[in-house]
């Protein structure tokens, strides 16, 4: 496999980064490559922040105007929502299969009983979708952080993997692992941010078990519900996530064990699980 | 047999301390010859005209530069002053060395939003900030190495709110590219 750094004396390629505040966090874009510095790199840029900044207007629960706002007040029907919104829905409907109920896009309501959140859904579709504005850019590799949720792609010859930092939920200052990563997702979801923001759906209460767990895979949405489900799983989704094709998973529990599937490499961070272009993980060697 | 839990000892795992370098850091803020300001709320608006823009260029306002702001939304301030509108608020970030440069992250805060993100220590590749660095770097290079290790482009973590982003290591990996 030629997946190794360039060469160590060769020169850099022209890198750039974007960072706009979207959803509420910070959202990041970084172009490697001749084509970096361009216009038409620029206005695809661009475009990826205009979709998140739409799909937040849709989705938003915060936001007293958006559809599912109005949705949930009973304002209006499904159908005279944004195509989009019945399109999460559906894939929502299909998370909450998917991981046995540990995803549930129900969650209790800040005034009692529960409401529509599709926001775990949302920020990895969306970001996903929005990524595919960076493929277009010949000549460049993209990698998109959405509030710690990345998505990259590689386009070039040159400069190898993203190399992605997974973060010590313990301490934020450091990493506990490096994957490197030529196309697709890796997400982490956890308490270390936001407090017990995740709900058990099987108990009502914050989920425990787990700091956080992070998941690769060739969709950051899918890595993102399932990163999103162990932590309302706790340590038993380790195994549930080991049995699912394309996807591996790393976690931190409780007691800052640290637990991975067995298609997570461990050792050295250049032996981590890598994702290879085309959207398929590479074959365990 | 991949259902087996793999405990991965996080020695393993290697773990990369990439922030154990911060004491020297500020410490070496605190010298008059030092690129980097004190982290904290900047007094406006003497302490944001003083920003150096992360265009590169040695000026303090940028404006010959067209591509200076390509993401600054339409609602931030086209200048250092946070006069118009009078929420804005400038803070720095915590000095942070990257595997390319240390790095500081200047944000602007209006109305409870983002509004602006400059780089307020500009990679080493420009000779500029090399010189302006001075005695500092030599203590601030070595450290660099030791972040170096890791390499990492990015990092993927829990949720990441915009109050935290200011002092996190993806804002210095940002800004060490900002502007290209």
């Amino acid at each position: 496999m030629t997946a190794g750094a360039a060469p160590a004396h060769a020169p850099s390629p022209p890198r750039r980064a974007w960072v706009e505040q979207i959803m509420g966090m910070p959202v990041s874009v970084h172009l490697r490559g001749p084509a970096a510095l361009g216009d038409t790199a620029a206005g695809l840029v661009a475009a990826v922040f205009d979709h998140l900044r739409h799909v937040d207007a849709v989705f938003s629960t915060y936001r007293p105007e958006s559809d599912v706002t109005r949705l949930n007040r009973g304002d209006v029907r499904l159908d005279a929502c944004h195509p989009w919104v019945g399109e999460v829905v559906t894939l929502c409907a299909e998370a909450t299969a998917r991981t046995g109920g540990w995803f549930d896009a129900r969650l209790p309501a800040p005034g009692g009983g529960t409401w529509f959140d599709p926001s775990g859904l949302v920020k990895g579709w969306s970001v996903e979708a929005a990524s595919r504005w960076l493929a277009d850019v010949d000549d460049a590799d993209f990698c998109l952080n959405a509030g710690g949720d990345v998505v990259v792609g590689i386009a070039t010859a040159d400069a190898g993997p993203w190399r992605v930092g997974i973060e010590d939920p313990g301490d934020v200052s450091r990493v506990l692992a490096v994957v490197e990563a030529w196309a697709g997702g890796v997400a982490t979801s956890g308490r270390a941010r936001r407090g017990l923001h995740i709900v058990d759906p099987r108990s009502g209460a914050p989920a425990t078990g787990l700091q956080s767990a992070t998941v690769v895979g060739p969709s950051l949405m899918w890595a993102d519900v399932y990163a999103t489900a162990m932590v309302a799983g706790g340590r038993e989704s380790v195994d549930w996530l080991g049995g699912l094709d394309g996807y591996e998973a790393m976690v931190v529990t409780d007691t800052s064990e640290v637990l991975a599937t067995a298609g997570w490499r461990q050792g050295q961070p250049e032996a981590l699980p890598a994702v290879v272009p085309g959207g398929h993980r590479q074959d365990r060697i | 047999m991949r259902r087996i839990l793999v405990a991965v000892a996080s020695t393993v795992c290697g773990v990369v301390a990439l922030f154990s370098y911060r004491t020297s850091t500020m410490g070496a803020a605190a010298r008059p010859s030092a690129a980097t300001a004190p982290p904290g709320p900047v007094p406006s608006p003497t302490g944001a005209a003083a920003a150096r823009p992360w265009t590169g260029a040695g000026s303090s306002t940028g404006a010959d530069s067209p591509s200076a702001s390509p993401t600054t939304p339409t609602t931030a301030a086209g200048g250092g002053s946070a006069s118009s509108g009078g929420a804005a608020t400038t803070v720095n970030g915590t000095a942070v060395a990257t595997r390319w440069s240390t790095v500081q992250v200047q944000v602007r805060v209006s109305g409870g939003r983002l509004v602006d993100v400059a780089a307020l220590s500009l990679p080493d590749s420009s000779n500029r900030d090399f010189s302006i660095n001075g005695r500092a770097v030599p203590v601030l290079r070595q450290e660099a190495l030791s972040a170096q290790s890791a390499k990492i482009d990015t990092v993927s973590g829990a949720t990441v709110t915009s109050r935290g982003y200011i002092s996190s290591l993806q804002a210095a990996l940002d800004a060490a590219h900002l502007g290209g």
